[in-house]
C-alpha cells in the first residue's frame, strides 16, 4: 500500500476527500500496519497484523460482551458536580460532556451475557482519562446494589489513569466506597469479574480493579499503581522491558489470565458459569 | 523546639523564643531577677503562637504536617500508650519498617496500634523508606488487623505518609492489590476501628489504613488524593513554585476543617498552640482524650451494627448531581 500515505499535515484536505475517504483507512499505532477500516472494526479494533489492542469506547465493550437487544442503561442521570469549586473543573467537565458523552467516565448497564444476567460497568478513558470521581463511585455502588438485590453477577471493565484530582479527597474515598460494596457482594457469593484494559492505574487499580473473583487483562495493557513515568522519575533509571504490562502482571501472579478482546465474552461466560454453581454448557460429560 | 528547623512563617516565634532564652541566660549568669521582663515576653510568645497558628493557610498546614519535629507514630506509641510490643513481618515476603504495629494498652484496654513511621534523619529515613510502604507493609498491617479481630481488640491506626512507594519491587509484588485488599477487608472487620491522620495523609497509601468507624485528623494534618506538588505539576506544569503549590493546596481542600465539612472525617483533634511539634506531650494528651472518647462510643455497638454503619458511611461519600 505504498501509494497511500496519510499526510502529516492536513494539506489539500479537499482533494484527499475526493480521492479516498481518509476514514476508510486505519493505521496501527503500534506496528504501522495500514488496513481498511472495516477490517479493524470487524477485528474489534485489534490490529490484524500485530494484535495490538487499540483503545475503544465503553459502548463498544457493551456490544462485545452483552447479548444484542438485552442491554438497558442503568443510572444514566448522574452528573459530576464541582464539590470543591476547583479551578477550571466546570469547563473541563463541559468539554468532556461535549466530546465524550453523558456517561461520565463509566457506562453502567444491565443485560445478559450468553443468557446469564449481569450488571456491567465499563469505564471510558475518553472522558477525562477515565478518572474516578464521585459519579464513577456512585454508579459502581448502585450497580453493585442492583447485583445484591437481583443476585446478578457484576463485571467491571477498567480503563483509568486514577482518581479525579478535581474532586480531591472525595475521589479518594470512592476507592473505599467501591471496596465496601464489593465486600457485600462477596459475602453474598455474587461473582465479580474485573477486566483490566489499557491503562488501569492509580486509585482505580488500587480498588475495584484488583478485587475481582477473577481478574482478566487485555493483552499489552499498562496496569499498575504508580504510572511508569512517576516510577522512572522517582528511581532515575529506565524501567525493565515490558514492565507493568498485562503479561508482566500475569508473570508476577497479579492477574488470572490475559485474554484477547475477541475471547472476552466466552471467557467471562465460562468464569461466571463456574462461579454461579451452574453446570458448564459444554462440560466434560458432553465432550 | 529547635529553632533551626523553624518554618518560614514561624520565624517571629523563633526570634521571640531566642530573646527569652538569652534573657534567661543573662539571669542565670548574673543571678539577677528578670521575671519582670520575661513574663510579658512569654505572654507575648503565647499570643503570637496562637495568632499565627489560628491563621495558617493550607500550604502552611502542609509544611506543619510534614515537619520533621512533628510527633510520629513511635512518639505517640511512647506518649499515649503503655505496654507496646511491636510485631513484625507480613509472613509472605519481608518486614517493612515504613509501617509499625503491635499490641499496646490505652489506659486499661488492649488495642492494636498500626501506623506509618517516618524517620527524623537520613539513616532512619532509609530504614523507614521515608514512611512510604511497600505492599508487604500493607499486608503486615492487614495481618495485624485480622489478629486484632480474632481477639476482639479495637484497631487504632495512625496515618502519616506521603503515599505508597512507587518502585519496581512495589509494582512486582502488587502495590495496587495490597492497598485494595486492605480497603476491602477493613470494610468488614468486626471490631472498632479508629483512624487518625497525624501528619500527611497521602492518597491510597494513606487510605489503606483509613477505612474506619471514626476518621480523625489532627488540627494541622492534611489528607489528600494527591500531593500538592503532584497536582500543580499535572494541572499547571509547575510543581515547584510556591505560588502553584499554594494554589493546589487551596484548591484540593485538604485541611481538617475542609474534610470535616465534606463529611470525609468525623472529628478534629486539637493541637497545642504552635502545632504538635511545639509540644509532643500536649499533642499526645489530646489524641489520648479523643481516642478514649470515640472508643467509648463505638464500644456500645454490636459487631454487625458496627460493620453496617461503617459501610454505610463510606457508601454515602461523594457529591454529585442527579
Ligand atoms: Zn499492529
Amino acid at each position: 500500500m505504498v501509494w497511500f500515505r496519510k499526510d502529516k499535515k492536513p494539506r489539500q484536505p479537499l482533494r484527499q476527500k475526493l480521492e479516498i475517504p481518509a476514514d476508510a483507512w486505519e493505521k496501527c499505532e503500534q506496528c504501522g500496519h495500514t488496513d481498511i477500516r472495516e477490517k479493524f472494526v470487524r477485528n474489534l479494533s485489534v490490529c490484524p497484523s500485530c494484535g495490538y489492542h487499540r483503545r475503544i469506547r465503553a459502548i463498544e465493550y457493551v456490544g462485545i460482551l452483552l447479548d444484542e437487544g438485552s442491554v438497558e442503561e442503568v443510572e444514566p442521570d448522574l452528573r459530576s458536580a464541582d464539590p470543591l469549586g476547583f479551578p477550571d473543573y466546570p469547563a473541563r467537565l463541559k468539554k468532556a460532556l461535549g466530546s465524550a458523552g453523558d456517561e461520565d467516565a463509566i457506562l453502567t448497564v444491565s443485560g445478559t451475557l450468553g443468557e446469564t444476567p449481569v450488571n456491567l460497568g465499563v469505564m471510558d478513558f475518553a472522558f477525562m482519562g477515565g478518572s474516578m470521581g464521585s459519579v464513577v463511585g456512585e454508579k459502581i455502588a448502585r450497580l453493585g446494589q442492583r447485583s445484591l438485590e437481583r443476585k446478578y453477577a457484576l463485571v467491571i471493565i477498567s480503563a483509568s489513569g486514577g482518581a479525579r484530582m478535581q474532586e480531591g479527597v472525595l475521589s479518594l474515598m470512592q476507592m473505599a466506597k467501591a471496596a465496601a460494596m464489593l465486600a457485600q457482594l462477596s459475602e453474598r457469593r455474587i461473582p465479580y469479574v474485573s477486566i483490566l484494559t489499557n491503562p488501569t492505574t492509580g486509585g482505580v487499580s488500587a480498588s475495584y480493579a484488583m478485587l475481582g473473583d477473577a481478574i482478566i487483562a487485555e493483552p499489552g495493557a499498562v496496569i499498575g499503581f504508580a504510572g511508569p513515568r512517576v516510577i522512572k522519575q522517582t528511581l532515575g533509571q529506565d524501567l525493565p522491558e515490558g514492565f507493568q504490562t498485562s503479561e508482566f502482571l500475569l508473570d508476577h501472579g497479579m492477574v488470572d489470565c490475559v485474554v484477547p478482546r475477541g475471547e472476552l465474552k466466552r471467557t467471562v461466560g465460562q468464569l461466571l458459569r463456574h462461579m454461579s454453581g451452574q453446570p458448564a454448557a459444554t462440560g466434560w460429560a458432553a465432550s | 523546639m529547635g529553632t533551626s528547623v523553624a518554618l518560614e512563617f514561624e520565624k517571629p516565634i523563633a526570634e521571640l523564643e531566642k530573646q527569652i532564652d538569652e534573657l534567661r541566660k543573662v539571669a542565670g549568669d548574673r543571678q539577677v531577677e528578670v521575671d519582670d521582663e520575661i513574663v510579658p515576653l512569654t505572654r507575648k510568645l503565647d499570643a503570637l503562637r496562637a495568632e499565627i497558628y489560628r491563621n495558617l493557610s493550607p500550604i502552611q498546614r502542609v509544611q506543619v504536617a510534614r515537619h520533621v519535629r512533628r510527633p510520629f507514630t513511635a512518639d505517640y506509641l511512647r506518649l499515649c500508650f503503655t505496654d507496646f510490643i511491636e510485631l513484625h513481618g507480613d509472613r509472605a515476603f519481608r518486614e517493612d519498617a515504613a509501617i509499625v504495629g503491635g499490641w499496646a494498652r490505652l489506659d486499661d484496654e488492649t488495642v492494636m496500634v498500626i501506623g506509618h513511621q517516618r524517620g527524623r534523619d537520613t539513616r532512619e529515613n532509609l530504614k523507614r523508606n521515608f514512611g512510604m510502604p511497600h505492599p508487604e507493609g500493607y499486608r503486615k498491617a492487614l495481618r495485624l488487623m485480622k489478629l486484632a479481630e480474632k481477639f476482639q481488640v479495637p484497631i487504632l491506626t495512625l496515618i502519616d505518609t506521603t503515599g505508597a512507594w512507587a518502585g519496581i519491587g512495589a509494582e512486582e509484588r502488587g502495590q495496587s492489590e495490597a492497598i485494595a485488599r486492605n480497603l476491602f477487608e477493613m470494610s468488614r472487620l468486626e471490631v472498632p476501628i479508629i483512624a487518625t491522620v497525624i501528619g500527611e495523609g497521602g492518597s491510597g497509601g494513606a487510605l489503606a489504613l483509613g477505612v474506619a468507624d471514626r476518621v480523625l485528623m489532627l488540627e494541622n494534618s492534611v489528607y489528600s488524593v494527591i500531593s500538592v506538588e503532584g497536582c500543580a505539576s499535572i494541572l499547571w506544569k509547575d510543581g515547584k513554585s510556591p505560588e502553584m503549590r499554594e494554589k493546589a493546596a487551596k484548591a484540593l481542600r485538604i485541611t481538617a476543617p475542609d474534610l470535616l465539612e465534606l463529611r470525609v472525617i468525623d472529628d478534629i483533634v486539637p493541637e497545642p498552640p504552635g502545632g504538635a511539634h511545639a509540644n509532643h506531650e500536649e499533642a499526645a494528651k489530646a489524641l489520648h482524650v479523643a481516642l478514649l472518647h470515640h472508643l467509648e462510643e463505638l464500644r456500645r455497638l454490636k459487631p454487625d451494627k458496627l460493620v453496617r454503619r461503617r459501610r454505610e458511611k463510606f457508601l454515602r461519600m461523594g457529591i454529585f448531581n442527579e
